[in-house]
């Protein structure tokens, strides 16, 4: 997959926006975040991904100043931002519950951060007109937010945050009120306006096709860590650990012996009697360790002759098939009663496909397919 | 049917309890006073005829309600202490229904059962300890006294400061529990987008909480005024001879004089004064009922 030119976290002269320096808060007893350090980048488009009450949400609060840091601290272009109230702060949000004041209507609304700062009338009006213009809201200027649709209301939102031109633009679950099409429309246009506007974009999700198709770079959380930090590709392609692969899409995850075979190559004994898989890694496993195999069912080949030229293959029976009509999910059961997920476009009609129920077929793929965790 | 039998119910409710009374009150209104029983004439009489019954009726009470400047002196002092009171009531009844919606989700059913608790408690009996309270020997002097606040005892008992202390007192849970349903529902993300959009807590509180409360402020505030303004027992317990109010002047009238077309006519007024606050109090429900649906 090819890399946009845009990667700032690459270049190390780079200075970030936002820096967390050893954050850590805690809510009584319990650590929400914990020691937790990153950097994000200006014009960047920041995903926090992962399950509720993994932290991200906190993370995002303590940026929007709702939330204290009970240690370390927080630079907004250099400076700790840490005591700074809200109102002070050129750091907006965009609420789940999208808290529209439901007193006013859609142009006072916007206006409403903008004549806090006391723009002049003309330049208010010229800046809610473009808001509305950015967001396709024009016609719904006098509407009150009970008047208008889910989705109009959740542009009105984005409009009201983004008036103020802020450095940083906080959205909490964005899209988690709207239905599947309208959400997938609404994340291109997201990006589009990010793109318009040069924003600096943080989301918080925990829908990990949302954080994919918009973000820049993605970060995997869970009890208040961060797991991973990478571009969507690189954490679907390279995950550094079973949570973070097991998170983002489908995957298998074979658990077995590992041994060197080679440069960066490894061996993986997976059940007695079975041929080891090869798999390549960079990471160095001592002899004998357990290890982790992750493999994404689009990439595991079905076929039902033995390829000849593939480096791994297993014999399975096939238990089940999930009919998504773009694609067919295999699922096959192989040595030991495990089951092993394949893929495959369907990219001819279904009475012309192969397979069907309690076939013997076998499952194949490269060395480089797949990843070798430790963990 | 059972629809029509639905809506007949309240209708006949309010024409029984009502607009029958009212009607006969009206009637009253418009005879004379005679030495009677009932105290006044005509009495409706069938052999006599409908015609010549209602050429007996006249406004002659109404008219004397202007020449004697008791009358309208007692209107114009009902309505400003029920404004006044009315105004002390959301003053203090405001910060209270804040207090509580705010209060931790534990705390609120008990919070909400301290505010209903005096209705247990007869009415009569909470304005008579009042009495007690107020009075020159009452408790509350004897505490200032004590703590040597004061050297002389006060005199609020049988003043105007002791009516609105009754009032505010009797009155509160009317405007608490309005502006607490109303400020109970109010999103807290709301206050915190205000703060998030430049606003500091005082004008997200002026911008955000106070209009999204209107309705319950206005709710509130009419069903104190109403009410206080026909107030007859906390100004006579507690006002003395020197406090002025319609519902006093109307029961000296009806039991003292024994005038009962007098204190009807009384009475027909300030139910036509009423009449406008409970039409804005109508309209005010339902623009709220039709904002929630």
């Amino acid at each position: 997959m090819p890399e946009c030119a845009f990667a700032p976290w690459t270049d190390p002269g780079a200075e970030p926006l936002i820096r967390f320096r050893n954050v850590t808060k805690r809510f009584g007893d319990f650590t929400a975040v914990r020691d937790l350090t990153l950097d994000i980048y200006e014009h960047e488009f920041f995903a926090l991904l992962g399950p509720s009450g993994c932290g991200k949400t906190t993370m995002m609060r303590m940026l929007a100043g709702f939330e204290t840091p009970s240690s370390g601290h927080i630079e907004l272009a250099g400076q700790n931002i840490v005591p700074v109230p809200p109102n002070k702060r050129a750091v907006n949000m965009m609420f789940q519950s999208y808290a529209l004041f439901p007193h006013l209507n859609v142009w006072d609304n916007i206006a409403f951060g903008l004549k806090r700062d006391g723009m002049p009338k003309d330049a208010l009006r010229e800046r809610v007109a473009e808001m509305l213009k950015l967001t396709h809201l024009e016609r719904f200027a006098r509407r009150k937010p009970h008047q208008i649709s889910g989705g109009q209301r959740q542009r009105v939102a984005l409009a009201r945050s983004l008036a103020k031109a802020p450095k940083l633009l906080l959205l909490d679950e964005p899209m988690g009120a709207l239905d599947k099409k309208l959400r997938q429309e609404t994340q291109f246009e997201l990006m589009d306006i990010q793109e318009k506007t040069g924003t600096t974009f943080v989301i918080v999700t925990h829908d990990q096709e949302e954080a994919m198709t918009v973000a820049s770079r993605v970060a995997v959380m869970d009890e208040g860590e961060l797991i991973q930090v990478a571009t969507p590709s690189a954490i679907y392609e390279a995950p550094n650990c079973v949570y973070v692969a097991d998170f983002i899409g489908d995957v298998n995850i074979i658990e077995g012996a590992a041994h060197r075979a080679g440069d960066k190559h490894y061996t993986v004994h997976w059940a007695d009697g079975q041929a080891p898989l090869k798999a390549a890694s960079d990471k160095t496993f001592s002899p004998a360790q357990n290890a982790f195999l992750a493999i994404r069912p689009e990439k595991v080949l079905v076929t039902a002759e033995r390829p000849a030229d593939a480096e791994n293959t297993i014999q399975g029976r096939i238990h089940d098939i999930a009919y998504l009509g773009n694609i067919s999910t295999y699922h096959v059961e192989v040595a030991g009663g495990r089951m092993l997920k394949a893929q495959t476009a369907n990219t001819r009609r279904i009475e012309n496909r192969g397979f069907t129920w309690e076939n013997r077929v076998w499952l194949s793929w490269d060395s480089t397919a797949g990843v070798l965790l430790e963990r | 049917m059972r629809r029509v039998f639905i809506i007949i119910v309240p209708y006949l409710w309010l024409l029984a309890l009502f607009l029958i009374p009212f009607a006969i009150v009206l009637k009253i209104s418009l005879s004379d006073v005679a030495m009677a029983r009932p105290p006044y004439l005509p009495q409706f009489s069938w052999e006599a005829g409908p015609g010549a019954f209602l050429a007996q009726l006249d406004f002659e009470n109404f008219t004397f309600l202007t020449t004697d400047d008791l009358y309208w002196k007692a209107y114009l002092s009902s309505l400003q202490i029920a404004a006044t009171s009315t105004l002390l009531t959301l003053l203090i009844g405001y910060p209270i229904a804040y207090a509580m919606a705010r209060a931790p989700e534990e705390w609120r059913a008990t919070l909400m059962m301290l505010v209903i608790l005096p209705f247990w408690t007869s009415f009569l009996i909470r304005v008579y300890s009042w009495m007690g309270i107020l009075s020159q020997e009452g408790y509350l002097n004897q505490l200032l006294l004590g703590l040597g606040v004061i050297s002389e005892p006060l005199i609020i008992l049988n003043t105007k400061a002791a009516v609105y202390i009754g009032i505010v007192y009797t009155y509160i849970p009317f405007m608490i529990l309005p502006i607490y349903a109303a400020l109970h529902r109010l999103d807290s993300s709301l206050i915190e987008a205000a703060e998030d959009l430049g606003c500091s807590r005082a004008k997200a509180f002026w911008l955000i909480t106070v209009p999204l409360s209107r309705n319950g402020i206005i709710a509130g505030c009419f069903l104190v005024f109403i009410p206080t303004l026909g107030e007859f027992v906390i100004p006579s317990l507690l006002g003395g001879s020197g406090t002025l109010m319609i519902g006093k002047v109307l029961w000296e009238e009806f039991f003292n004089n024994r005038d009962w077309p007098v204190a009807s006519a009384v009475a027909v007024v300030l139910v036509l004064i009423l009449i406008i606050p409970i039409v804005l109090f109508q309209q005010n429900q339902q623009k709220q009922n039709e904002a929630q649906s």
